[in-house]
């Protein structure tokens, strides 16, 4: 099968992470890493790795812009709103990892298959990722009136762009734990801790839903399947403990170790994001290649 | 010169996990005249957890917080209206709501290691004309260089003042001396000190903390606050006055208060059990206590060793939901 090009844009830590795993796909074939700093580690990474670097940021790519037909976007949302623009005039598909939300919210195991021709979709964020499946996963057999999620992640892994716009992470995933999680009301909580050894990114996702549970395996059949569907791409992703379900409510106990791509294991956070991100590109470009 | 301390009372904010968040309007009107009428400088009002706390992980408020901050706005003539706001849980959305309502003063809390995430609040917090404080909690989880470095990003992000928060009660004196010198000695603005009585010391650190140069001090009236409370507000008036420090709240008046209105409100008496003894002894968040025994008796577990191995887990504050996962473990061992 031929492979569908793509570049990355920005060379931080995720843009970085996406590198190391695109470089197994075996229907992507990453191009391009295009950052905006010739000095940074990540772009660093790439010439090593042998792949076309760029350092003027997406002007140098819009001059070439033959690279690439799916662009990863791991800048800032400021950033995203001119790339978006850009890219689009040009007829390429976006994926966007920044809190910019322009294009849907996809989380793969629960809507991917209606976005397979969008041309801008969002990752929504690390938690969302990691917590929304589980609220869908009780929605299929519950109305979920109301689901809250704590996403707990190591200090280490949560750059300085995570903190200098900590409200960014909860309004745009407590928005997609409505709109793709299908709760009525949505709520998003994120907290740092600095242990170390680092923690691993740990989720708790509690769930309200519209009557008593009484069919409890129905219910945790429903969320192991679902954890399943999630561990396709990221298999550090697991049930911490059994759900506590107790009347109309619901907590599921997660844990996500990450791959150890450019992060170590413990930001299973930076895992989730970018193996998601990795998944609809690869799902984009089997739709590609069977249109 | 005579030497002043500007008294913060928490008792309808910390004091909120004591009551598990079921303050009423009439409730925090009764408390609010009375503290505004002993003239108590500052009141905060919110959520146990901050603006946005209500929730599963730390208990529903009985009554929308924003009402509670309104009726005490409109009751405070003297007295300046505080929220407390932890980014992470609160959104600047909530701190315009309480700035729109008549809230002055904004505390932007973090764990005392992670004062940059307190930047986007703190600075939304001052465009809007507010008075901001930098609440750096857990604060016996860092040594003193790592706080004093922190509590400089809370000042480079507009901190009008920035407090060392005792939260789990297990700062000892020398310790707490150590740390408000060294910030006397490094930061402009003024200091704060909020302390728990955990380990029935929340009087002894306080003093400590006013000797070496903190000016701004949190405490609860009849400790109505979380954990045994916070240093006990009318005590704490008395004990500066015999002292010779002021601190323009009468005496009198916050003794009626404690004893006809707080007394009443409390379920039961605060005193230094054992589990909030534990909490001052593992190092744990101080509203941890409520949860870690709900989940005790749940899982028929003591609730001490849930605390233990949270303090072990190195928790930081808003982690309750590890309470429910400790204790399943706690009372299904691997075999």
């Amino acid at each position: 099968m031929k492979k569908i090009k793509a570049a990355i844009l920005g060379s931080g830590n995720i843009g970085t992470d996406l590198m190391k795993k695109l470089q197994r796909s075996s229907v992507i074939e990453l191009t391009t890493v295009i950052g905006i700093d010739p000095n940074s580690d990540g772009l660093r990474k790439a010439k090593e790795a042998g792949f076309h670097t760029i350092s003027n940021g997406l002007e140098g790519f819009l001059q070439q812009p033959e690279l690439a037909d799916i662009i990863f976007d791991a800048t800032s949302a400021y950033a995203h709103i001119e790339h978006a623009k850009a890219l689009k005039a040009i007829g390429k598909q976006i994926i966007d990892l920044t809190p910019a939300a322009i294009g849907p919210a996809v989380i793969p195991p629960v809507n991917l298959h209606e976005q397979l021709q969008a041309d801008n979709v969002n990752m929504v964020t690390c938690g969302g990722q990691a917590t929304i499946p589980m609220v869908y996963a009780i929605s299929t057999l519950y109305n979920v009136e109301y689901a809250e999620i704590v996403a707990t992640i190591s200090s280490r892994s949560a750059g300085p762009g995570t903190r200098a716009n900590i409200d960014e992470f909860t309004r745009t995933t407590s928005r997609a734990i409505e709109s793709v999680g299908r709760a009525k009301e949505g709520k998003a909580i994120i907290i740092l801790n600095p242990a170390e050894p680092p923690i691993l990114m740990r989720d708790t996702i509690h769930c309200l839903v519209d009557r008593t549970i009484e069919d409890e395996d129905a219910l945790i059949a429903s969320i192991e399947e679902m954890v399943q569907k999630v561990q396709q791409y990221v298999p550090g992703y697991r049930l911490k403990q059994k759900p506590y379900i107790e009347e109309n409510r619901v907590s599921i106990f997660v844990e996500v170790e990450g791959a150890g791509d450019y992060l170590p294991p413990y930001a299973g956070n930076l895992d989730i994001m970018t193996a998601a991100a990795v998944k609809v590109a690869e799902e984009w470009a089997k739709a590609r290649v069977t249109v | 010169m005579t030497k002043e301390v500007i008294i913060t009372e928490v008792a309808l904010r910390d004091g909120s996990h004591a009551v598990r968040h079921q303050f009423t309007v009439e409730q925090v009107i009764d408390v609010v005249k009375g503290l505004n009428a002993a003239k108590v400088p500052y009141i905060e009002v919110s959520h146990g957890d901050g603006l946005g706390g209500s929730s599963i992980q730390y208990g529903f408020s009985h009554t929308d917080e924003f009402k509670l901050i309104e009726a005490a706005v409109e009751h405070a003539t003297f007295s300046k209206i505080s929220v407390l706001s932890l980014p992470g849980i609160a959104t600047t959305k909530e701190i315009q709501r309480a700035a729109d309502i008549g809230a002055k003063l904004v505390r932007v809390a973090t764990h005392v290691t992670e004062a940059d995430v307190a930047q986007q609040h703190l600075h939304f917090a001052k465009n809007l004309g507010l008075e901001t404080v930098g609440f750096l909690m857990m604060s016996h989880m860092a040594d003193t260089a790592t706080l004093v470095e922190q509590a400089k990003l809370m000042e480079n992000s507009g901190a009008d003042c920035v407090y060392v928060v005792d939260s789990a009660g297990a700062l000892l004196p020398h310790q707490v001396g150590e740390r408000i010198k060294a910030l006397k000695q490094e930061l402009q603005v003024p200091i704060g000190f909020h302390a728990h009585n955990n380990l029935s010391l929340a009087m002894a650190n306080t003093l400590v903390a006013i000797e070496e140069g903190a000016t701004r001090i949190d405490g609860s009236i009849r400790c109505l606050g979380a954990g045994a409370g916070n240093t006990q507000t009318e005590v704490l008036v008395a004990v500066l006055e015999k002292l010779g420090i002021q601190t323009g709240i009468d005496l009198y008046k916050m003794m009626d208060i404690a004893e006809e209105v707080i007394a009443p409100l409390l379920p039961t008496p605060q005193e230094i059990t054992k589990d909030s003894l534990v909490l001052g002894y593992a190092g744990v968040y101080s509203s941890f206590l409520l949860h870690a025994q709900n989940a005790a008796q749940r899982f028929n577990v003591d609730s001490r060793d849930i605390l233990i191995e949270i303090g072990k887990k190195k928790a930081v504050g808003g982690q309750e939901d590890l309470i429910l996962d400790v204790a399943q473990a706690l009372a299904t061992p691997i075999r």
